[in-house]
């Protein structure tokens, strides 16, 4: 049988968990790209790459570091803004939308907009969001809104995760710390700086 | 703060907190003999278990009643007796809500009674543990071993290990938190054993010293937020107008049983490197095999010996856990055997369907032979059915 691989959709009326199609996690100082295990360094400029070459590249910051829960959140906040930065300083069409909770809106979702009723910011189709990277978002929240995502867009999920990481992202990574995200952020300014990015579409 | 920055501190009752590989691999056992009842309360006792509650059915009415005595000791942290199990199962799921290390036992009819809390445990991502020290679950009326009651839970989307012994049931209980709170899996686990079998009977169990624990569950790495009335699952169940008749209502609520299936799935990984797979073999290079879960294959390795005095040689594959099923160790396992024999104490043989399932070539299972609602299963029972299928068999190819 075919090794199932973790890319943007739309994929079909209601893809498969990623887990459930043999896709395992991967191990500490490792990434995922695809659903392939990686060194997480790897992992890092594949990210960097694709965010320089979206149209519309964006960040969905989640509860665990949009409040001030402790000091760690605090730090995480402030280096996802960092990486904010640089990729609006690319790309002026860079978005930073917030998922502060999941609060379905009241009295009713809007289908046409939203992806998932537990993520009402989470709009990427009508906002034409092409790369998005999820960070923040409680980990079984996250799953199920990559899986949608991957099942309904063609857009490419990156996941910055605290814990395990998520096989339903097209590119994961584990133990996000704030260094790691900074060093995402160097990532992505070294290879702007390169001039690379002007022409970049991504190796996998 | 992190269990794991709690490692090397010391609780209320004077247990350090010990790395769990440590405890598992090379803190120093003593040799007891006691039931599998007593060895809830020892494994409990070092399982910084927050609260337990408990209603009485037997078998394990015993088991409870001594996780009691650990709260008198001061072990458990907090104790109570539930109105009924349906009522137990809800108040373990408000404490796990709630952040604590949660643990409680029932048998039969009283998982039954229960059983509506079990996938609201799995969709809601409580990391409960209940034991089940099975027992029938029919009219009439039996409380004698029989496990059917595993084949009635398999799909709620619970963890499932089932121990053959009372060593194995000491470790699983222990090693079963570890797994089932992993923040990728995050899922209730149920640690089952045959009631009365182990429940009453008693062995040699090796345990680990009592003056050291597992660390303390971590409600900050789980991968849902804080239950509250805004926030689903409670917001998608109370409110209608968010859920209903869209297809991006609909696909929410598949990925949300994908994700609890999926976080089954990624507990393989953090189960093999505990228990040492998800399986275990023994001459599986038979051309017969035994395959079963429980004292079922604890019978059927005793008939495999009585077989190879005869000269037939038979080998073993013992499954330890339930869900996740081990499909591709069982296929790999049998990949080379001419008949698979499964054993099992209930009357519809569910294992034997679980693997035909899962293995090419299905028609080598023999379902059975099997026993119910309470009968012993003699290792002679199995010798018998193994010899009547060689001799059809032998029928079949000469004429």
């Amino acid at each position: 049988m075919e090794k199932y691989r973790v890319l943007p959709g739309p994929e079909a009326f209601l893809p498969p968990a990623a887990a459930c199609a043999g896709v395992v996690l991967p191990d500490p100082g490792q990434g995922h790209i695809h659903g392939e295990i990686v060194p997480e360094d790897a992992a890092m400029e594949e990210a960097a790459k694709r965010f320089l070459s979206a149209k519309v590249p964006t960040i969905f910051p989640g509860p665990l570091v949009l409040w001030g829960w402790n000091e760690n959140a605090e730090q995480k906040a402030t280096a996802i803004k960092a990486l904010y930065d640089v990729l609006k300083s690319h790309n002026n069409g860079a978005l930073l939308i917030p998922m502060p909770d999941y609060r379905p809106k009241y009295p009713k979702i809007d289908p046409e907009i939203e992806i998932n009723p537990n993520h009402p910011n989470l709009t990427i189709w009508h906002n034409k969001i092409d790369v998005c990277m999820f960070v923040g978002v409680h980990c079984h929240q996250a799953n199920m809104s990559l899986k949608i995502i991957r099942g309904g867009t063609s857009c490419y999920t990156i996941a910055m995760c605290a814990q395990a990481g998520h096989e339903d992202a097209m590119i994961t990574f584990r133990d996000a710390t704030p260094e790691k995200i900074m060093k995402l952020v160097d990532a992505v300014k070294r290879l702007k700086d390169s001039g690379a990015s002007n022409d970049v579409r991504g190796t996998a | 703060m992190s269990s794991k920055s709690l490692i090397g501190t010391v609780n209320k009752k004077g247990q350090k907190i010990v790395d769990p590989e440590y405890l598992f691999n090379e803190a120093p056992r003593e040799r007891f003999f006691m039931t599998g009842s007593e060895v809830v309360k020892e494994a409990i006792r070092r399982a910084s278990v927050d609260i337990s509650v408990s209603y009485p059915i037997t078998p394990q009415s015993e088991a409870a009643a001594l996780v009691g005595e650990l709260w008198v000791e001061g072990y458990v942290g907090d104790y109570f007796r539930g109105e009924n199990e349906f009522a137990v199962m809800s108040e373990c799921a408000g404490a796990s809500f709630g952040g604590a290390r949660v643990f409680t036992t029932t048998s039969g009819p009283g998982t039954l009674r229960a059983y509506e809390n079990f996938p609201m445990w799995v969709g809601s991502r409580l990391p409960i543990m209940i034991n089940f020290m099975v027992r029938g679950v029919n009219s009439p009326l039996s409380i004698q071993p029989d496990t059917l009651e595993i084949g009635l839970v398999i799909d709620t989307g619970m963890l499932i290990w089932h121990a053959e012994t009372a060593q194995e049931f000491y470790d699983y209980l222990l090693k079963g938190f570890l797994v089932a709170e992993e923040p990728d899996v995050h899922l209730p686990i149920a640690i089952c054993i045959d009631g009365f079998f182990v429940s009453h009977t008693k062995d040699d169990v090796m345990i680990t010293p009592i003056d050291m624990a597992i660390p303390p569950y971590d409600p900050y790495r789980s991968p849902v937020p804080c239950m509250d009335m805004e926030v689903p699952p409670v917001r998608m169940m109370r409110d209608p107008f968010v859920m209903k008749s869209n297809y991006i209502s609909y696909a929410t609520q598949a990925s949300w049983q994908q994700e609890t299936r999926a976080a089954c799935e990624r507990s393989r990984k953090h189960t093999v490197r505990l228990l040492g797979g998800l399986i275990e073999e023994d001459r599986s290079d038979a051309e017969i095999l035994i395959v079963s879960s429980g004292t079922a294959l604890a019978q059927g390795r005793e008939a495999a010996r009585i077989l190879a005095k005869e000269g037939i040689r038979v080998g073993t594959v013992k499954i330890k856990t339930i869900r996740p099923f081990p499909t591709e160790e069982i296929r790999q396992a049998t990949k080379n055997a001419r008949l698979i024999f499964v054993p099992e104490f209930n009357v519809v043989g569910w294992m034997a369907r679980e693997i035909k399932a899962c293995i090419p070539d299905n028609h080598r299972v023999i379902a059975g032979p099997h026993v119910a609602g309470g009968m012993t299963l003699p290792p002679e029972v199995i010798v018998d059915e193994i010899k009547k299928v060689l001799a059809k068999n032998k029928e079949a190819i000469h004429g």
